[in-house]
């Protein structure tokens, strides 16, 4: 049954809300080509670089674990966790084109054993939490073969 | 190395750590009274109070320079407070050396105390969407753990460490605590114990996550020229280097509480990490290098951690930690015995206290009074530590 309730991004212009193929939203300095997650706005994070101006980058869909774990305790407030809570793992995923680590949850259901440095991933959809009337939500990494491949499982 | 670039230490001083549950400023009064009595110096002597920071109750202000001045009574000293995260103890030592260097004073105290909350530290309250530390929370469930387990899976994923290495860590600094006063947990630990405590951020264990604690540690710094006078002799415990260095862009290691790295493509090579330039900085201030070290305090956050600190502060090459732990190396009795307070291991976290509680023990090593976990023949030791948000912090104590 689909939700009836209205899907909302957990944050504003980190990502785009298309499910079929949705990218993180960072910046590219228009003067030295530097890329920043989240967008970088005012100046140019390359100190030989004075840049102020900052195009809108779409990152790439696909990268590599570097490192991950996951959280067997509920994190606390801010986090709004499910009730029972239900552990999830973590990804630190390095971007080739960008040259850059960005971290996000693993798509529910995939455990550290599934996980490797080095295991191809890609970029989802998935909702963080809910209320009476919205649907929140935030960008997971999921592995592209599932997981199976790299699992002794 | 000439006076005009280094500071004496006349006296060290700490309240035991703990959960006491008090107010923190009886513990920082401790810490400064054994400070002073240690180095022989009145109250009304020092001319400049010098505290750590931490942010309690959204703002910091109250666990601060002035905090304890009130409460040793006012004097008309002049103060500064300095919060830098879990680095706010270095920096509060670094503000009253230049003050010494500088010829503005010539006695200083330093201090720092925390009364801390049960649990995971959490962000400061309220609906924060442009801080990163809040952020990190809400979208992801980050927690610290998270952040020190992928540097730790990696280690095991590059360099073949075991989860039995991590274990051991935490096995050697609970030895090593077992007779230091001021140490929380004072109780042997076996590795089998470690490794079924429960799993908090995989691979890492409940036993070997730091937790957090009461505490309070103080210093009493004044210049060569006056600890000359006031304690008769030329043989003096110094504060040869303080690094409180930046990263440098592109930082190319993923850092609590950021969500990215830095970019490194528009970039040429990135030279050293940050925690390797922590360190660095205060080698080269110094004058020396990781050959002339003979003991070392580093933020072992959690047990996977120490093992990163090894190779960052050059006891060792990149993947050879691991090593240098199974052979002994590490351990008080090896070549270069990290952690013999046993560390945070033993301490849990007393964030504007911990910098300063590392270099009071480096000082009882130099001096020879580290009764129960004594490192023979100290004579030079370094810190290591690292405060959210980019703040750096490694300090060099010699006799
Ligand atoms: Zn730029």
């Amino acid at each position: 049954m689909p939700s009836a309730k209205t899907r909302v991004p957990a944050i504003d212009g980190w990502f785009t809300l298309d499910d079929d193929a949705p990218t993180l939203l960072g910046s590219r300095c228009t003067s030295c080509g530097t890329y920043a997650f989240p967008k970088e706005t005012f100046f140019c994070r390359n100190p030989g670089c004075q840049g102020k101006e900052f195009a809108e980058a779409p990152l790439s869909r696909r990268g590599t674990v570097w490192s991950y774990t996951d959280a067997c305790y509920q994190p606390p407030k801010p986090y709004v966790a499910a009730d029972p809570y239900v552990p999830f793992s973590i990804a630190a995923v390095e971007l080739a084109a960008e040259q850059m680590v960005v971290m996000g949850q693993v798509v529910p259901g995939v455990g550290v054993d599934e996980l490797s440095v080095g295991t191809e991933v890609e970029l989802v959809l998935d909702t963080l939490y809910e209320d009476d009337e919205h649907e929140y939500i935030v960008w997971k990494w999921k592995p592209v073969s599932g997981g199976s491949e790299v699992s002794d499982a | 190395m000439p006076d005009d670039k280094r500071v004496a230490v006349l006296g060290a001083g700490m309240h035991p750590w703990g959960k006491w549950g008090r107010n923190f400023v009886e513990y920082g009064l401790a810490a400064a009274g054994d400070a002073l009595n240690d180095a022989g110096v009145a109250w009304t002597d020092v001319q400049f109070v010098s505290g750590a920071d931490t942010i309690r109750n959204g703002y910091p202000g109250f666990i601060a320079g002035a905090t304890f001045a009130q409460a040793l009574g006012w004097t008309g000293a002049r103060v500064s407070s300095s919060y830098a995260a879990c680095a706010s103890g270095a920096q509060a030592v670094s503000n009253a050396r230049a003050q010494i260097l500088a010829g503005l004073c010539d006695v200083a105290l330093v201090v720092g105390a925390d009364t801390t909350p049960k649990g995971f530290f959490t962000p400061v309250g309220g609906d924060r969407k442009d801080d990163p530390d809040w952020l990190r929370f809400h979208l992801l469930g980050a927690t610290n753990p998270t952040y020190f387990a992928l540097y730790a899976r990696r280690r095991m994923e590059l360099f073949g460490a075991t989860e039995t290495d991590f274990a051991a860590v935490k096995v050697k600094n609970a030895r090593h605590g077992l007779e230091n006063p001021y140490a929380r947990y004072r109780k042997e630990v076996t590795i089998d114990e470690v490794l079924s405590s429960p799993m908090v951020a995989d691979p890492l264990r409940l036993l070997e996550i730091c937790a957090t604690s009461d505490g309070g540690a103080a210093l009493v710094l004044t210049s060569m020229e006056f600890a000359r006078r006031h304690a008769g002799t030329d043989k003096l415990v110094t504060i040869d280097a303080v690094s409180t260095v930046t990263p440098r862009y592109p930082q190319t290691v993923i850092e609590m509480p950021n969500f990215s790295t830095d970019s490194a493509a528009s970039t040429s090579t990135p030279g050293p990490t940050f925690k390797q330039s922590v360190a660095l900085a205060a080698y080269e201030e110094a004058g020396i290098g990781p050959e002339d070290i003979n003991v070392a305090e580093v933020y072992d956050l959690s047990s996977a951690l120490e093992l990163d600190w090894y190779e960052d502060i050059g006891l060792c090459k990149e993947g050879e930690a691991e090593r240098m732990l199974r052979d002994g190396d590490t351990t008080i009795g090896g070549r270069i015995p990290v952690n013999p307070s046993g560390g945070l291991s033993c301490f849990g976290e007393a964030i504007p206290a911990q910098a300063i509680a590392q270099v009071c023990e480096l000082v009882w090593q130099v001096r020879g009074q580290a009764e129960g976990r004594q490192v023979d023949g100290a004579r030079v030791g370094i810190t290591a530590n690292q405060g959210l948000f980019g703040h750096g912090s490694s300090i060099i104590v010699a006799s």
